[in-house]
């Protein structure tokens, strides 16, 4: 099977911050790919160097069988990309800032199809109404309609579920599944350990580094990662006060408990033995 | 390596259209498109004065005499003249006065001497481009009382008593020759009618430089930038879209001060309708590139703010508008010549005022467009299409 990304030593420092370390990934055409890591970790400048909106350091690699340091426009047109932070037109309406994809693509037929993806968003009746006062599950929903509007082979989602509601979560899964049954490939990033077992493929990312990749199931196995899971009130807010021990190298909220997890079993035990007392 | 690129139209029409329809939801915008002109055009109603000196001056000495060198002697010693030119024909005087080169053209005629001997009314004839009537008060003021006293060398012996008895206010009328002064373009010398036309000028700096200066860091503040940047726009596509609307907003406004200017202060529109088209429609486009490339600079909408600031005070202060570009020193005319409003002003005002067409403004409209060039070109550069 093709890739769809194919990048190798990727490298990216803002600054003096060594953002992106030697991140090398392969995704597979038609997968559903999980970008996992905590808060800073790199997913989103990751992303960003994949489709072109930054350029690396070094390193080098394809997408989509261009590549990626000399030929992002062939990218950017194929590839559908949905930023972390809402990056319509707040002051558009839904139609217009539809329209304006469509226009943006050169795609034909236009108004059909932003009255199709109207259609399919249920909004319809609202396509009048301005993008930034919509809530932030619709925003959300649009911001996806307008990422595939240009039908594009491959969807990278910045954590596109971020602040949306458990019911609007699933219906949001089901959609990424069902674009990528009609053969896209699709990479999105998320906190959330539950999505992350709706995904065919795993990549984590920890401070710059891939460090773990393959099926969920083959990552539970063989990557060494212990976690371990905390209940109880409070349980799902230590998230921060963890972040950063030692040991730890993913807290995340799962539900009403906490995963934390690291590949040093010892410092782990350790740290979270000093937090119980917290 | 660098990818073919094409620039598509419907992709500068999507940005077009974009822009337009977030202007229209700017409330404050419109207000602002149409409250400045006519806000600055009632608040710069009245001049600053100055009392500029050296100004350009032409000499037609059709007498050639000892007596005509003095009196041109005389005038330079004034300090408010500075002979660049010693012309041979009236033509060459109005040529000189269209061009710009001098301000004033000073002709002796051919009998000066000797109506001056014979007592017979001498004249010395000063023509003044009066179009910026703070330049030529002071000038003018300087010759009232030099027929008195600038021949007094020559006058001697036989002829001494053409000279006045100095100091005798009833001598006024016994002077050797007289002096007259013919104002053109401004004869009443009203100063609304040098500052409502640079008016425009400043009018259209201020809301078109900072309108597209906001361009692309209010895409970035906003996060939109980001999705504009992951389609395949091209940087020359993003910039002729959102420099578009605004071109119809700088005709808007200079319709708005055209039209007030003409109902309000009555400012004369002579002709030279051509030039005036051709210097509007650069120096908009120019401006809103000027914005636009600040835009490409600016981090954030206050640092594309500053920079707009930063522009309009030499643009107000070192163009000709505020204060008369001659009675600006050396450093400041050199600094002058690089701000499109400089040239601006003055095919605005050899239109309006002079009603001088594209013959003798083609230089300050050859500025104008290697701005356009220069700044357009440097702004297609800056942009980038990654987020770094
Ligand atoms: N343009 C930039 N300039 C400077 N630093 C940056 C820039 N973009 C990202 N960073 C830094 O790079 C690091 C990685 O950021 P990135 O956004 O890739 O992480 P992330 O994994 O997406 O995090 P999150 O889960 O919070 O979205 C962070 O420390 C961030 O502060
Ligand atoms: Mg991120």
């Amino acid at each position: 099977m093709a890739a769809a990304i194919d990048v190798h030593g990727l490298n990216k420092s803002f600054g003096d911050k060594h953002v992106v370390q030697d991140v090398s990934l392969t995704v597979e055409e038609g997968r559903v790919t999980g970008f996992l890591g905590p808060n800073g970790s790199g997913k989103t400048t990751t992303m960003r160097m994949v489709c072109g909106l930054l350029q690396p350091d070094s390193g080098s690699g394809t997408c989509l069988g261009y590549d990626i340091l000399t030929e992002s426009r062939q990218i950017k047109r194929h590839t559908g990309y949905m930023t972390q932070k809402f990056s319509l037109y707040e002051d558009l309406t839904i139609a217009e800032n539809l329209l304006f994809v469509a226009r943006i693509y050169g795609m034909d037929r236009r108004a059909e199809r932003v009255d199709k993806a109207l259609e399919g968003l249920g909004l319809t009746g609202r396509r009048d109404q301005l993008a930034g006062t919509l809530s932030g599950g619709w925003k959300q929903r649009l911001a996806l309609a307008a990422a595939v509007l240009h039908e594009p082979k491959l969807l990278l989602l910045d954590e596109p579920t971020a602040g949306v509601d458990p019911k609007a979560r699933r219906e949001f899964w089901d959609e990424i599944h069902r674009l990528a049954g009609e053969g896209l490939t699709v990479m999105v990033s998320t906190h959330y350990m539950d999505e992350a077992e709706r995904c065919h493929d795993i990549a984590y990312i920890a401070y710059g580094r891939l460090i773990a990749r393959g099926t969920v199931a083959e990552l539970i196995d063989q990557s060494g990662l212990t976690t371990f899971r905390g209940e109880g009130p409070g349980a799902d807010r230590l998230g921060e006060a963890l972040q950063g021990r030692p040991g730890v190298e993913m807290a995340a909220p799962f539900g009403a408990a906490m995963h934390v997890s690291g590949s040093d079993r010892a410092a782990l035990e350790a740290t979270l033995r000093t937090c119980s007392s917290i | 390596m660098k990818e073919a690129r094409s620039i598509s139209g419907l992709r500068i029409l999507a940005i077009m259209a974009k822009e337009f329809t977030q202007l229209t939801r700017d409330r404050l915008t419109y207000a602002m498109i149409l409250a400045v002109p006519i806000m600055q055009l009632l608040l710069f109603g009245y001049a600053i004065n100055n009392d500029p000196r050296h100004l350009p001056a032409v000499l037609l000495d059709q007498d050639r005499s000892v007596m005509s060198r003095s009196a041109a002697e005389a005038i330079r010693n004034t300090g408010y003249f500075a002979f660049v030119k010693e012309v041979n024909s009236p033509r060459e005087i109005d040529e000189a006065i269209e061009s710009g080169k001098a301000q004033f053209a000073v002709t002796i005629p051919g009998d000066f001497e000797r109506r001056v001997v014979r007592g017979d009314g001498a004249q010395i004839l000063v023509e003044a481009d009066a179009s910026d009537p703070t330049t030529v008060g002071g000038a003018v003021a300087a010759l009232a009382g030099l027929p008195q006293t600038a021949l007094q060398g020559d006058l001697k012996g036989a002829l001494a008593t053409r000279q006045p008895a100095p100091g005798g206010a009833q001598a006024a009328g016994a002077a050797p020759f007289e002096m007259v002064i013919h104002r053109r373009y401004n004869p009443e010398n009203i100063t609304a009618y040098n500052i409502v036309p640079g008016l425009l000028g400043i009018v259209l700096s201020m809301t078109l430089v900072m309108m597209t200066s906001l361009a692309l860091t209010r895409e970035r503040e906003r996060g939109t930038m980001e999705t504009l940047l992951a389609t395949p726009v091209e940087p020359l596509e993003v910039m002729l879209g959102k420099l578009a609307p605004y071109v119809g907003i700088g005709l808007v406004q200079t319709a708005i001060i055209l039209t007030l200017a003409r109902l309000l202060f009555g400012v004369p529109f002579m002709g030279g309708w051509g030039a005036l088209s051709i210097g509007v429609a650069l120096f908009i486009v120019g401006s809103l590139s000027l914005g636009f490339f600040f835009s490409t600079l600016a981090r954030s909408q206050l640092q594309a703010m500053q920079m707009s600031v930063f522009y309009l005070l030499p643009s107000l202060l070192l163009s000709g508008f505020m204060f008369p570009f001659r009675g600006m020193p050396a450093w400041a005319q050199a600094i002058g010549q690089v701000i499109p409003v400089t040239h601006f002003l003055r095919i605005v005002r050899g239109a309006l005022l002079k009603g001088v067409g594209l013959s003798e403004t083609w230089p300050s409209v050859l500025a104008l467009a290697a701005f356009v060039l220069v700044v357009g070109a440097l702004s297609v550069a800056r942009y980038r299409t990654t987020l770094d």
